[in-house]
């Protein structure tokens, strides 16, 4: 087999892995629809009160809910992505798994196809958010520019909290273990981040945790691109950085622990 | 349908395993097991449930690696050329395990893209695998309203779909009535008649064995001691033995029709009861 062979066989495998899952969504989109009412209680409910906290607007007096806004959608893209793992302890326990695991794709190649999978299912939550933004008056950037960059680092974020998710899933390996450890680590995640305050707030233990968090670089790379007025404190440069390398280690982390689940 | 090419054959025979041994801490699943399977012929093994079956299928689809020895399939080494055993291999496990939320041809669309099959082929592979296990017409039907049957065999056209050397069958029969059965079995013949394939599989359906196998191993407690045809096995134990007497004559217990055994001499009792 030629070095092209093999690249072209790589991308029809992982591909072939995202598709099907495309179609399972498509056969039954009702997943789809629920999923839109936790980032709608955070804006509304959430939101709305905590727009008149002092402190929490941004230095320029801009309102909170432009800042909650891009925090939201990262947010409910984590929410998504981090109880994907359980698609793989179902999948184990369904015996979908080891016909995976008995093809010769390679292992990377289906735990990629499934984190571009999941980037969808992300995607379909960004629509949500930025409608319930633009009914709550949150300057949203429709810049086709501006909506690339969104949708590329949704999708980086979805494909990064997907596959650790499924980390965890090969780590715990029951579901009734992995829906505990799920719940145990949204929360942390979420706030041990800048997704709903800013982290000059936080105590400096936190604040020490939050620049570990890939979701705090999700979230300021979100913010320089949904808002018309772009926000986020660090460079693109950087925000890109730190989640495609996070992603890598998680991508080659799942490789090596996927498999075992065949056993 | 094109064959898999002869030259794709390296040289030796299509399974050949030395002393394979697999343990689960104390307990030995699969012990110092050898044995050789040539090229087009169809190898029965043949076991009670917990007689390391599983294990050995496992072993030699790549899934689960050895403890300990040496297998190899169509001359590649399980361990260090995986990839290349999974290549030339289908495998039919014991779960009926075709993804009901998608239809039957987005199963075999994803199993053709699994196996890297070129765009400009995988219409014609899919359609020449539903085809084969006459599923066409339900082909654009959600798995989750095949029967039993109609799943079994998607798996065996998804597991067909790259033209194989040899296909793994984990007790592909179980659970299904006898006309799916049947089906099952006729399918397994036609894959070896027309692509010339290798047929590796497990049960504990001892007329399954006699009628569909060129040769059967009996395995007991992980061990492989006795290998044979069944027509030379039967003529050893007595001139009108079934393979079940041969089962309880080299063994000393009788599979049941689940797949449990029960105590030897009641078996042998048994046996000899039915042959007065």
């Amino acid at each position: 087999m030629t070095a092209s062979e093999a690249i072209a066989g790589y991308g029809i495998q992982m591909l072939g892995v995202a598709d099907a899952e495309l179609r399972k969504l498509r056969h039954d989109a009702t997943e789809m629809a629920t999923r839109a009412v936790q980032p709608a209680l955070w804006l509304l409910l959430f939101g709305s009160v905590m727009e008149r906290v002092r402190g929490l607007s941004g230095a320029s007096g801009a309102s909170y809910l432009n800042f909650l806004g891009p925090g939201i959608l990262a947010q409910s893209v984590l929410f998504v992505a981090i109880f994907y793992g359980i698609n793989t302890i179902w999948e184990r326990d369904a015996g979908i798994l080891n016909r995976y695991l008995v093809s010769p794709a390679p292992r990377s190649a289906l735990v990629l196809g499934k984190a571009l999978s999941s980037t969808v299912r992300g995607l379909s939550q960004a629509v949500v958010v930025y409608i319930l933004s633009l009914a709550l008056g949150i300057e949203v950037s429709f810049a086709p520019g501006n909506l690339a960059a969104v949708l590329f680092f949704i999708a980086l974020g979805a494909g990064l909290f997907s596959t650790f998710s499924v980390v965890i899933a090969c780590l715990v390996r029951t579901r009734e273990r992995f829906l505990g450890i799920g719940q145990v680590l949204t929360m942390p995640i979420f706030f041990a981040s800048n997704a709903i305050y800013p982290i000059r707030l936080m105590p400096r233990w936190l604040q020490i945790i939050s620049r570990l968090n890939p979701l705090t670089y999700e979230v300021d790379a979100l913010r320089k691109f949904m808002l018309r007025m772009p926000g986020g404190r660090l460079t693109v440069t950087t925000d890109l950085a730190v989640l495609v390398i996070a992603l890598a280690v998680l991508v080659a982390i799942a490789a090596r622990l996927y498999p075992r689940m065949g056993e | 349908m094109t064959a898999p090419d002869a030259d794709r054959r390296v040289g030796g025979p299509a399974i050949a395993t030395v002393a394979l041994t697999r343990r689960f801490g104390d307990l030995t699943a699969v012990a110092d097991v050898s044995l050789t399977v040539p090229y087009e012929e169809i190898f029965g093994l043949i076991g009670s449930n917990g007689a390391g079956k599983s294990t050995l299928i496992k072993m030699l689809t790549t899934l689960l690696p050895p403890s300990s020895g040496e297998a190899r399939v169509c001359g590649f080494d399980v361990r260090r050329e995986a990839a290349e055993v999974r290549r030339h291999i289908g495998y039919v496990q014991q779960l009926l395990s075709a993804d009901g939320a998608l239809t039957g041809y987005e199963n075999l669309l994803l199993s053709a893209r699994l196996y890297a099959i070129p765009r400009h082929q995988r219409a014609a592979r899919i359609a020449e695998a539903l085809e084969m296990t006459e599923l066409t017409d339900a082909a654009d039907r959600l798995v989750h309203h095949y029967s039993g049957g109609m799943i079994r065999r998607l798996e065996i056209a998804q597991s067909m779909i790259h033209h194989p050397q040899v296909l793994m069958m984990d007790e592909p029969t179980v659970g299904l009535d006898p006309m799916a059965r049947r089906a099952v079995h006729d399918h397994v013949r036609k894959l070896r008649e027309s692509l010339g394939m290798t047929i590796f599989i497990t049960t504990h359906d001892m007329s399954e064995a006699d009628e569909l196998c060129d040769r059967i191993a009996l395995m007991h407690h992980g061990r492989i001691d006795i290998i044979g045809t069944p027509a030379a096995l039967k003529a050893e134990v007595g001139p009108r033995a079934t393979l079940d007497d041969v089962f309880a004559h080299f063994i000393g217990v009788e599979i049941e029709p689940g797949g449990g055994y029960r105590e030897a001499r009641r078996a042998r009792r048994s046996a000899r009861e039915r042959r007065q």
